[in-house]
């Protein structure tokens, strides 16, 4: 596919680690600000549409590998299905780290805080998973519809 | 207090619809994919004027990022 003019690729070039790393701000800080996992994931996937689009697929298939993001959307995948059975002793989807004091287990403070991030429980890494699973679900999406596209037109020119 | 917000509410819903009109009489592809564009990114907006940054986040991401994308490589294979 054919990449685009010289001043799409300079504006690629300085904005796109800041969206993604917006994205992981958006995961990282779900249980407290609005988005999650979802919304992060999201952000993330269309910073490699842009990616995609401004470099054209031939460039940038060394950034984006599909076999790379298929491994990263499983690993998602059962990383929440295995924090939903952990805490299987009380109900499914219990949240067993909430005010444990471990790991992301501090207790909640209640009136005008500056915000702790270490509370919440199992929510944060819920929030990990699912923005893992959907970031390389978009990817592998982008990525099939980009190469579908230039094998439609390979195909109708020869 | 209350007005104000009316105001931009209209004003929101009103440039919604030049672009929406836009994006049909346009006669070359991509620029009336961006009106399109353009016309999400103002509903992204009119949500968050609504009391709700979520649906905005996502409408944001996929409704005005990722939909452009897969409407760009559409029009890259058929040319």
């Amino acid at each position: 596919m054919k990449e685009m003019s010289r001043i799409v690729k300079t504006v690629t070039n300085f904005v796109y680690g800041f969206i993604i790393i917006f994205g992981f701000y958006i995961i990282a800080h779900g249980h407290l600000t609005p988005g999650g996992g979802f919304q992060g994931g999201a952000v993330v996937g269309s910073a490699f549409a842009l990616l995609l689009i401004s470099y054209g697929s031939l460039n940038s298939k060394k950034f984006l590998k599909k076999d790379i993001l298929s491994l990263f959307e499983g690993f998602g995948l059962i990383l929440f299905i295995v924090l939903g059975f952990s805490g299987l002793g009380i109900t499914f989807f219990y949240n067993f780290l909430a005010n444990s004091g471990g790991w992301f287990g501090n207790a909640a403070v209640i009136g005008v805080n500056p915000g702790n991030m270490n509370t919440g429980g199992v929510i944060p890494l819920m929030n990990i998973a699912v923005g893992l699973e959907v970031l390389s679900a978009f990817g592998v999406i982008v990525l099939t519809m980009a190469s579908a596209a230039e094998f439609t037109k390979k195909k109708e020119n020869s | 207090m209350s007005s104000f917000v009316e105001i931009i509410h209209i004003s929101t819903l009103i440039m919604m619809i030049i672009a929406g009109f836009l994006a049909v009489i346009f006669k070359k592809l991509l620029p009336s994919i961006i009106a399109l564009t353009v016309a999400s990114l103002l509903l992204s907006l009119e949500f968050y004027i609504l009391h709700a940054p979520d649906v905005a986040i996502a409408e944001a991401a996929i409704g005005a990022g990722l939909t452009m994308a897969i409407f760009i490589f559409a029009i890259r294979g058929t040319r």
